[in-house]
């Protein structure tokens, strides 16, 4: 393994215990603050500052980690199970039905991820299990896409038409045979679009359709810090930072899945 | 020669069938479920509505009955795309407000968007430093992480209040357009520089570069007109792909910087639940995205000779 992936790896793993178990890492509460000590720059007492009303800006963006982490999940969740699904479909039965699945995934990949997210949003409503959806909804064409070449590929394959030679039931073929090697690139494209639910989720939350407030969600952490920009950098440019290395962790460790070296 | 008309015919259709099928699948999401615009807005029990008045500002709106449907897509085809259920005025008067700042915002975006791209792409295709190289190779997947919304708040925090090069509120024209201008192309030009880099490389490994080489040709020669001619097709598809960030892109940044136009319409249109604005944005959104991947494919022949035969 190379150092920036060991590093992704550490990191992940950091922010999934900020989810888990926020407490230990930091004795603030995310939610009440100290007015004596609002706006204090970032320090020994108060490693990322506090904000406005005097709240621990790293308590509130390891609280935070569990919003975005759960809904990086249920986004990625609704896109693989819903894309993988139709990619198999489309992929193993071919014909008419893969023609309307593939045409029905051109009319998605037409429309960018963020109108479809809205879209959905203006349907259910506001709030993070929504926006989670939502967001999980933009990426289901890719995912059915790229499964459906993969199951292509595997059903002409030798050992899938031995599956079949010797009696196998299609059902069982695929999901004993085609599911299973047709999965590696799927998994790299989830860890991908894990960080990429992370973004998308908290453009969302930014744009005000996510978490509400005082909800340290980390777009609304970032959005609530704008009314302070010439006085408190630290209440934008430190969540935002912590975005950006979760992501950036999140791309490197989907390009070293289903590569040898890493 | 009726090859390739037959080919551009059967493009043509496609996109049009994409488009139709994107109009439809959103009109049955945003005008025909439940909890519309229009309920939201006048169920209020103080307006004192009776259900026949609400079906009645319904049948106005055009959005009732069996007819709706066609009537609601021959009025696209005629660019009349009903009206705002917010504001009661015609969509496609807002849209044509709000079009020109952003098509100007998104253009100039695009236009950077593909000059740090090919920047970076040539950079670190041909520097011998290996430390350089690989920061180079990393420059795609970090703009590619960083969220839209914090870079425009974190440009306007650097140029705005720490240095003072760019005013918040005022100045020209160019200085109003530069910082969204930046936010905007930063994530679009990842894809196009990573695909970028990857196919000079490509082509650079091919046996034909030694073979231009050995006949004397110059670094300069072989890069232009063999490596960098290869290497574009695939850019060219990458970056109309991008097209579709680009009408995304410009809510966040329309909504950041506060600028007025179809970014900002559409984030209104949400906010108001008005289905009438977002099914129109939806719909043009599509539209601009097709037409301008269609415009590529068409592109490949007239770039690469090798395809002329394969289509005629």
């Amino acid at each position: 393994m190379r150092p920036g992936l060991i590093l992704s790896w550490a990191l992940i793993t950091l922010v999934a215990l900020w989810a888990l178990v926020p407490g230990v890492f930091t004795g603030y509460d995310p939610i009440a603050g100290t007015p004596a000590e609002k706006l204090r720059a970032p320090g020994p007492g108060h490693l990322f500052g506090t904000d406005a009303v005097g709240r621990d800006l790293f308590a509130r963006v390891v609280h935070g980690a569990v919003h975005s982490l759960s809904g990086a999940f249920v986004a990625v969740a609704v896109g693989l199970l819903l894309g993988t699904l139709l990619g198999l479909v489309a992929g193993s039965v071919r014909g008419a039905l893969d023609e309307i699945v593939m045409r029905v995934v051109d009319v998605l990949l037409s429309v960018p991820g963020l109108l479809l997210a809205l879209t959905v949003i203006i349907l259910l409503g506001p709030g993070t299990v929504n926006v989670a959806v939502a967001v999980g909804v933009g990426s289901v064409a890719s995912f059915a896409r790229l499964a459906r070449s993969e199951v292509v590929r595997v059903r002409r394959t030798d050992y899938v038409e031995a599956a079949f030679g010797s009696g196998g039931r299609f059902a069982a073929v695929l999901w004993r045979h085609v599911l299973p090697n047709s999965l590696v690139p799927v998994v790299a494209l989830a860890a991908l679009q894990f960080g990429v639910a992370i973004l998308a989720i908290s453009t969302l939350g930014f744009l005000g359709y996510g978490a509400e407030p005082p909800t340290p969600e980390w777009g609304l952490l970032i959005s609530e810090g704008r009314n302070y920009l010439a006085t408190a950098w630290w209440l934008t440019t430190l969540p935002g930072t912590v975005v950006v290395a979760v992501v950036l962790a999140a791309s490197r460790i989907s390009r070293s899945i289903g590569r040898e070296d890493g | 020669m009726s090859g390739s008309a037959r080919y551009l015919l059967s493009r043509a259709g496609q996109a049009v069938l994409v488009l139709w099928a994107a109009f439809t699948a959103g009109y049955v999401l945003l005008q025909l479920l439940p909890g519309d615009a229009i309920l939201i807005k006048f169920q209020n029990p103080e307006l004192g509505l009776s259900p026949e008045q609400i079906a009645e500002i319904r049948s106005y709106y055009g959005t009732d009955g069996p007819g709706a449907y066609l009537h609601t897509l021959l009025g696209f085809l005629r660019g009349d795309f009903g009206y705002s259920i917010d504001t009661g005025t015609p969509v496609a008067e807002r849209l044509a407000e709000g079009l020109p700042a952003t098509a100007k915002l998104a253009g100039t975006a695009f236009a950077l968007a593909v000059l740090i791209a090919v920047a970076v792409a040539f950079a670190s295709c041909h520097t011998r430093l290996s430390r350089l190289r690989g920061a180079l190779q990393a420059v795609p997947s970090l703009f590619v992480s960083v969220p839209a919304f914090w870079l425009g708040i974190v440009l306007i925090q650097v140029f705005s209040f720490r240095l003072r090069l760019v005013p918040v509120i005022g100045g020209s024209e160019v200085q109003q357009l530069l910082l969204p201008v930046l936010t905007l192309a930063v994530p679009i030009s990842a894809p196009i520089a990573q695909i970028l880099a990857r196919s000079l490389d490509q082509v650079r490994a091919q046996p034909f570069v030694p073979v231009v080489a050995a006949k004397g040709a110059s670094p300069g020669w072989i890069l232009w007109r063999h490596v960098a001619r290869n290497a574009l097709p695939p850019t060219l598809t990458v970056a109309g792909l991008t097209f579709g960030e680009l009408i995304a892109g410009s809510v966040v940044t329309e909504t950041v910087f506060g600028r007025n136009g179809v970014g900002r319409l559409t984030e209104q249109a949400v906010n108001a639940q008005d289905t009438p604005v977002l099914l129109a944005v939806v719909v043009l959104a599509a539209t601009v995205f097709v037409l301008v991947n269609l415009v590529v494919d068409l592109l490949y022949p007239v770039l690469d000779p090798r395809l002329r035969r394969a289509v005629a």
